[in-house]
């Protein structure tokens, strides 16, 4: 079960399971996921692609759809169990005390509506404030992600703002409503590196100002040790290892953490080739007994074929999901 | 924008001159002319009145230039006489015009009615048993073939049930007010009107369904759920939204079609619009009448293009005509 949280949480997955209703059979995307994020903490979810990092930002969202749907599991925003929620009570807690930030700044708004007509329509939604106070909100929403000239920019269509900028608006959109928690879906996986940085400074000082929690989702592991207090590092659906962000960073327990970091190239360091991890992802349709990642692990032995390797507490707020943990 | 739709304008004017040429002589390729008939009519017809007649006529000149003869009495406003009915061409076809255009206008305007809502319904319950009726309906309208449908009609509600009239385009009467001639209208429309539309509410609700699934699946969509919004917003202003920009273009086009392809439905109701005329027309070698109705027609797509084009622009700001 979860560790108590450094302080209050504002939002707490326990033992999170999505499933996808497939014609092969029923798939686990999310099997088991479980953490909790207080209060003006940022919590980096890694994991390569398909282990299951957005289908767990869409499942606290409630954003899955046939064939997909949430099997198991409880998701505490405060007091509030939203997995049980009705859809009336969810579309009143989407966009206004959780919203999320998608990867897709080019698609994730509307192309025939105006940009303060998409900021307006959850404003008006949500607030029940006048047209006028809305439009101000807008524009002052769009001027705090520090987008230049937002009153031109709020009559603007998407297509007429560049990625950077869209994706600045987006973030403006998400926040119009004082979210105490957000989601960030991969929000700078688009954009190039200049533009990246200032997202991430952009996400950073205001997550800061308005202190909500922030749940960041990446594959990237370098923005992940800029970004978060704590990374919970997944792989096919299920948690490897959960830790603070700079003891994960230098002393990773998990054999998949530690390859995972060994594989970024460091700065003024000279190899011929970059050590990789060897093999791929297994399947989620034909998902080994056992771990997961015993087919490309070097630790792997018969105990990790034979069973699943229990999430333990290694040190204080470190938790690692391996039999064979590295040691350092 | 105002030079981009005189440029258009210009673009059209070149290629309905080149078609009105090509309608030409398409018309001179039919076998036998208007002395031909006077032959048939007159048997004590001698080859030297065949001559003079073919003289008199012009028809003893070169293809180009009957054509520019005739293309020049046109731009001077002289739209010609019809042989086969005695009167000026416009006094024959500008009736006949206003029958067609009420008709094919009233089809159309059925058909985005029904069909619009139908399409909608059954992208939002894909794969349903509502969504299966309905396609099945749309590809019996787009597969039977539109004499079939009018006579059903006719069978059912004219001869069955007799309530409305098997076929004609007013009843002939003197003594009717403006309102009772204009109910009297409406008997006429509705059984044509039902036919014509039944063809397009087919192809309507396939396109609508297929333009209303692809705006449905895109990330927009995501993201209006993200926010709160409820379903007849997420439906409307963003699914529905952006399925009307294929919309706009398929209605518009199809007015067209619409316009110069009631010819059976007219036929088999025997209304009197131009499809029929135009047909009439090119049997009894009735060449003005069948030029300028020609004429009208190719007018039509190109000016529901240019229509298509523009509303294009309307619904979709990323296209601009700066």
């Amino acid at each position: 079960m979860p560790e108590s949280p450094p302080q209050e949480a504002v939002v707490k997955v326990e033992n999170l399971q999505t499933t996808f209703h497939t014609r092969i059979g029923p798939v686990r995307a999310v099997d088991g996921v479980s953490y909790a994020i207080g209060k003006g903490e940022t919590l980096g979810i890694v994991g390569e692609s398909g282990c299951g990092k957005s289908v767990t930002a869409f499942s606290l969202m409630r954003l899955i759809e046939p064939p997909g749907e949430v099997t198991g599991g409880a998701v505490w925003l405060g007091q509030e169990n939203i997995l049980e929620a009705s859809e009336t009570r969810m579309r009143e807690l989407r966009g206004s005390r959780m919203a999320i930030i998608f990867q897709e700044p080019m698609t994730a708004f509307n192309p025939v509506l105006t940009i303060g007509y998409q900021m307006d329509e959850q404003i008006s939604r949500h607030l029940g404030v006048s047209r006028q106070e809305s439009r101000e909100r807008a524009i002052d929403m769009l001027s705090l992600v520090g987008i230049p000239s937002p009153r031109e920019r709020y009559a603007n269509y998407p297509h007429q703002l560049s990625g950077g900028m869209r994706q600045r608006a987006m973030i403006a959109m998400a926040l119009s409503c004082d979210p105490e928690f957000l989601i960030a879906d991969e929000p700078t996986t688009a954009l190039d590196v200049t533009i990246q940085g200032q997202i991430l400074e952009l996400i950073q000082s205001l997550q800061e100002r308005l202190s909500m929690a922030v749940q960041f989702i990446t594959h990237d592991l370098g923005v992940i040790s800029e970004i978060s207090d704590r990374v919970l590092v997944m792989y096919a659906g299920r948690t490897c290892e959960v830790a603070p962000t700079e003891i994960l960073m230098s002393a990773p327990r998990h054999p998949y953490t530690s390859a995972l970091i060994r594989s970024i190239p460091k700065f003024g360091q000279r190899v011929s080739r970059l050590p990789a991890i060897e093999g791929s992802v297994p399947s989620l349709y034909e998902l080994p007994s056992g771990c997961a990642f015993q087919n490309r692990c070097p630790n792997a032995g018969q105990r990790c074929r034979d069973s699943h390797p229990p999430l333990t507490e290694m040190a204080s707020g470190h938790q690692v999901a391996c039999f064979h943990p590295v040691d350092r | 924008m105002t030079a981009y739709i005189l440029r258009r304008l210009l673009q059209t004017a070149v290629v309905i001159l080149l078609l009105s040429y090509f309608c030409y002589l398409l018309m001179t390729l039919m076998p036998g002319d208007p002395v031909d008939e006077m032959i048939m009519a007159n048997p004590e017809i001698t080859s030297a009145d065949i001559d003079r007649l073919r003289a008199l006529h012009g028809l003893d000149q070169p293809v180009w230039v009957r054509y520019w003869n005739w293309a020049s009495s046109i731009a001077s406003g002289d739209l010609g006489y019809s042989r086969t009915y005695r009167v000026p061409v416009t006094d024959i076809l500008g009736p006949r015009l206003l029958n067609t255009f009420v008709l094919a206008g009233a089809a159309l305007l059925v058909a985005v009615i029904v069909a619009i809502p139908l399409g909608v319904w059954a992208a939002l319950r894909k794969n349903s048993t509502a969504d299966y009726v309905i396609n099945l309906f749309a590809f019996a309208g787009i597969s039977v073939p539109s004499f079939w449908i009018a006579i059903v009609l006719i069978l059912v509600f004219a001869v069955y049930i007799p309530i409305f009239p098997a076929g004609g385009t007013g009843s002939i009467a003197f003594d009717m007010t403006p309102w009772e001639s204009f109910v009297d209208r409406l008997k006429y429309l509705v059984l044509p009107v039902l036919s014509l539309s039944f063809l397009s509410i087919g192809t309507y609700v396939r396109y609508t369904r297929a333009a209303m699934l692809e705006s449905m699946g895109n990330d927009y969509i995501r993201t209006a759920r993200a926010k709160g919004l409820g379903w007849p917003r997420i439906y409307l202003m963003h699914g529905f939204r952006n399925a009307l920009i294929p919309l706009i273009t398929v209605t518009a086009l199809s007015f067209s079609t619409l316009f110069s392809g009631a010819i059976i439905t007219e036929t088999v109701f025997a209304y009197q619009g131009v499809g029929q005329l135009v047909f009439e027309s090119i049997q009894s070698n009735d060449f003005n009448v069948a030029m300028v109705a020609f004429m009208i027609s190719v007018s039509m797509v190109l000016l529901m293009n240019l229509i298509a084009d523009l509303l294009y622009g309307v619904a979709d700001p990323r296209i601009s005509y700066a």
